[in-house]
């Protein structure tokens, strides 16, 4: 896709139900640059228009996954095959692989696994494999790109191998947080030399706050309510930080200066609120 | 470059224009420190208020098209805000609008015991059916806000307006008149309208939107060459300002101050330390000061 001045149109070409009625992953037949941890505005005609990170990217394909929590989202999943929607972007910065091959451990949270997995693949295609993937989710239905019911699934698992599981209710993996395993793997002596993380903010702050007393890089990608996407707008600062052009990815170091990592966020109307109250908007259950 | 504008002392000639990044205490005082003098807030309202739905903003390229639709949380909700703003060590100016006299009084009021620098009123915004616009395309409602704010506020009170105006020097002069302290010019230009063709609708989710950046310059170089010829309070330049040779067009046009704000997407937040060093360079390759040069296209020869 070559990005146009406002925005590009294009069709979806196939959909993939993630966990029905929950989530589900649009497929686009066209080419696009992209760097992990990018994302794009993602505009359905007539309903809204919001930024998503593409969870898969190849050479003529790219994907973006989708839960739905609100009116767009439910719209989002609803969307079929031929159906139009624009594509502003992508913009922002994305993941940085270590120059060298590295011991990296990636760290996911429910739908925070979006947008690791394209970095992963990337990973993966320069011929090197993770240390350790992490992923938990609040229950085993939220747990992305895998189905413990279902090893046939299709598209199949992405990432199978060394993946490590948890969830809040026990129902799969380890009964507990991803926090819970990656201690678990520092304890053993694993010599991990980067961790990237997305998930809840409260969890990625606890993964920052692990890897800084280990002396640990680790990258994470926040969210917050977007409107230009390229840094105008003032919709989605974080602290003195703009989360659109100088995100969403920050390493530990610029999100330990933050102010309002895990602390604040604004409004649709721009009031400076907790983060309770912001998910609360947010993520309407 | 330093100057001193209405009295307050600033370190040189730019100012953040409202509605571009001005949410919060932290990022202002970014921008502050990437170079701009006196940083504008993003209007504040009446009433909380979320804006219109995206798409709200859109890139062109040669500048943007907006309608986010004056999104606030209402000027008696920023409690924290103020405690922080009140805190500060640089200069600012808050932005007002309301839907009648009596809000923009209410609004102004109320700002005003906050202590800003100073305060700017919109009345000028294209992207709101009730607030902003009509107020200044209209002599008589422009000078009825103005008076009616400058009476309850104790900080100087600068009019922002809007080249929708047919004749915005008389605007500016009704401004004047009603013991405005300054003129901010210009506005964002239109209403314009991008349709998207293969959906066959507008892309923005208001349909309208005001356009900004290098494509509006000339408007609002022509609209600040006619403020200036025909009132004696000082004015901020604004409009498609992206580098020091625009900010020295505009400052020959009849500014005192440029402000800048769709260039922070096309050169980042330090474009205010950037314009700053371009004007400097110009002056000096010029051998000529900003006094030298204000006004300076409108001597006959």
């Amino acid at each position: 896709m070559t990005p146009s001045k406002t925005h590009t149109m294009i069709r979806v070409a196939e959909k993939v139900i993630e966990h029905p009625g929950e989530s589900a992953t649009l497929y686009f037949d066209a080419p696009i640059t992209f760097t992990p941890g990018q994302f794009v505005m993602f505009w359905i005609p007539g309903v809204d228009e919001k930024p998503y990170t593409l969870s898969f990217v190849s050479p003529a394909r790219f994907g973006i996954t989708i839960e739905a929590k609100g009116i767009f989202s439910q719209k989002a999943i609803a969307l079929e095959p031929g159906d139009l929607v624009g594509i502003r972007g992508p913009f922002g910065n994305g993941f940085t692989l270590p120059d060298e091959p590295a011991h990296t451990v990636f760290v996911a949270g429910g739908f925070g696994m979006a947008p690791l997995a394209p970095l992963i693949d990337t990973l993966l295609e320069n011929g090197e494999n993770p240390l350790a993937v992490i992923h938990g989710a609040r229950t085993r239905s939220h747990l992305l790109y895998h189905d413990s019911n279902d090893p046939n699934r299709n598209p199949p698992e992405r990432h199978p191998g060394d993946r490590q599981f948890c969830t809040d209710d026990g129902s799969y993996g380890h009964k507990g947080f991803v926090t819970d395993l990656l201690l678990d793997l520092l304890g053993k002596g694993a010599s991990v030399e980067q961790v990237y993380a997305c998930g809840p903010e409260i969890m990625m702050h606890a993964v920052v706050q692990i890897c800084r007393g280990e002396q640990i890089p680790c990258q994470v990608s926040l969210e917050r309510y977007m409107r230009c996407g390229f840094g105008v707008c003032g919709a989605c600062v974080c602290g003195e930080q703009v989360v659109c052009t100088d995100g969403p990815v920050f390493d530990d170091t610029q999100v330990s200066r933050m102010a309002d990592f895990n602390r604040r966020a604004l409004l649709k109307n721009g009031q400076i609120v907790d983060l309770d109250t912001y998910f609360t908007w947010r993520q309407p259950r | 470059m330093k100057t001193e504008f209405l009295g307050i002392p600033l370190k040189n000639r730019t100012v953040l224009a409202s509605g571009i990044l001005g949410n919060s205490k932290d990022i202002l005082e970014r921008v502050y420190h990437s170079g701009c003098a006196l940083v504008t807030m993003k209007s504040i309202g009446p009433a909380p208020r979320d804006g219109h739905k995206n798409p709200t903003v859109l890139d062109l390229g040669h500048g943007m098209i907006n309608a986010v639709g004056l999104p606030s949380p209402g000027y008696d909700r920023m409690e924290g805000e103020w405690d922080e703003l009140a805190r500060r060590n640089f200069p600012l100016c808050a932005s007002i609008y309301g839907g009648s006299v009596a809000e923009y009084a209410r609004v102004a009021e109320f700002v005003s015991q906050k202590k800003p620098d100073v305060i700017e009123i919109n009345i000028s915004c294209p992207n709101s059916e009730k607030h902003g616009m009509i107020f200044g395309v209209h002599t008589d409602s422009a000078f009825e806000v103005v008076s009616a704010v400058k009476q309850v506020i104790n900080v100087p009170l600068i009019a922002k307006l809007t080249p929708q105006a047919p004749d915005i020097a008389s605007i500016a002069c009704a401004c004047e008149d009603a013991g405005a302290d300054a003129i901010c010019a210009i506005n964002t230009v239109g209403p314009g309208m991008v349709i998207d063709i293969e959906s066959r609708q507008p892309v923005l989710a208001f349909k309208k939107g005001g356009l900004s950046g290098p494509m509006i310059k000339p408007v609002a170089v022509r609209c600040v060459y006619d403020i200036f010829k025909a009132v004696r309070i000082p004015i901020i330049g604004l409009g498609g300002i992206t580098t020091g040779e625009d900010a020295i067009e505009m400052i020959m046009a009849g500014a005192s101050l440029t402000g800048i704000g769709s260039a922070v997407r096309y050169r980042g937040i330090d474009v205010f330390d950037k314009v700053t060093r371009e004007m400097n360079d110009w002056l000096e390759s010029h051998n000529c000061s900003i006094e030298d040069i204000k006004g300076a296209a409108h001597q006959e020869t």
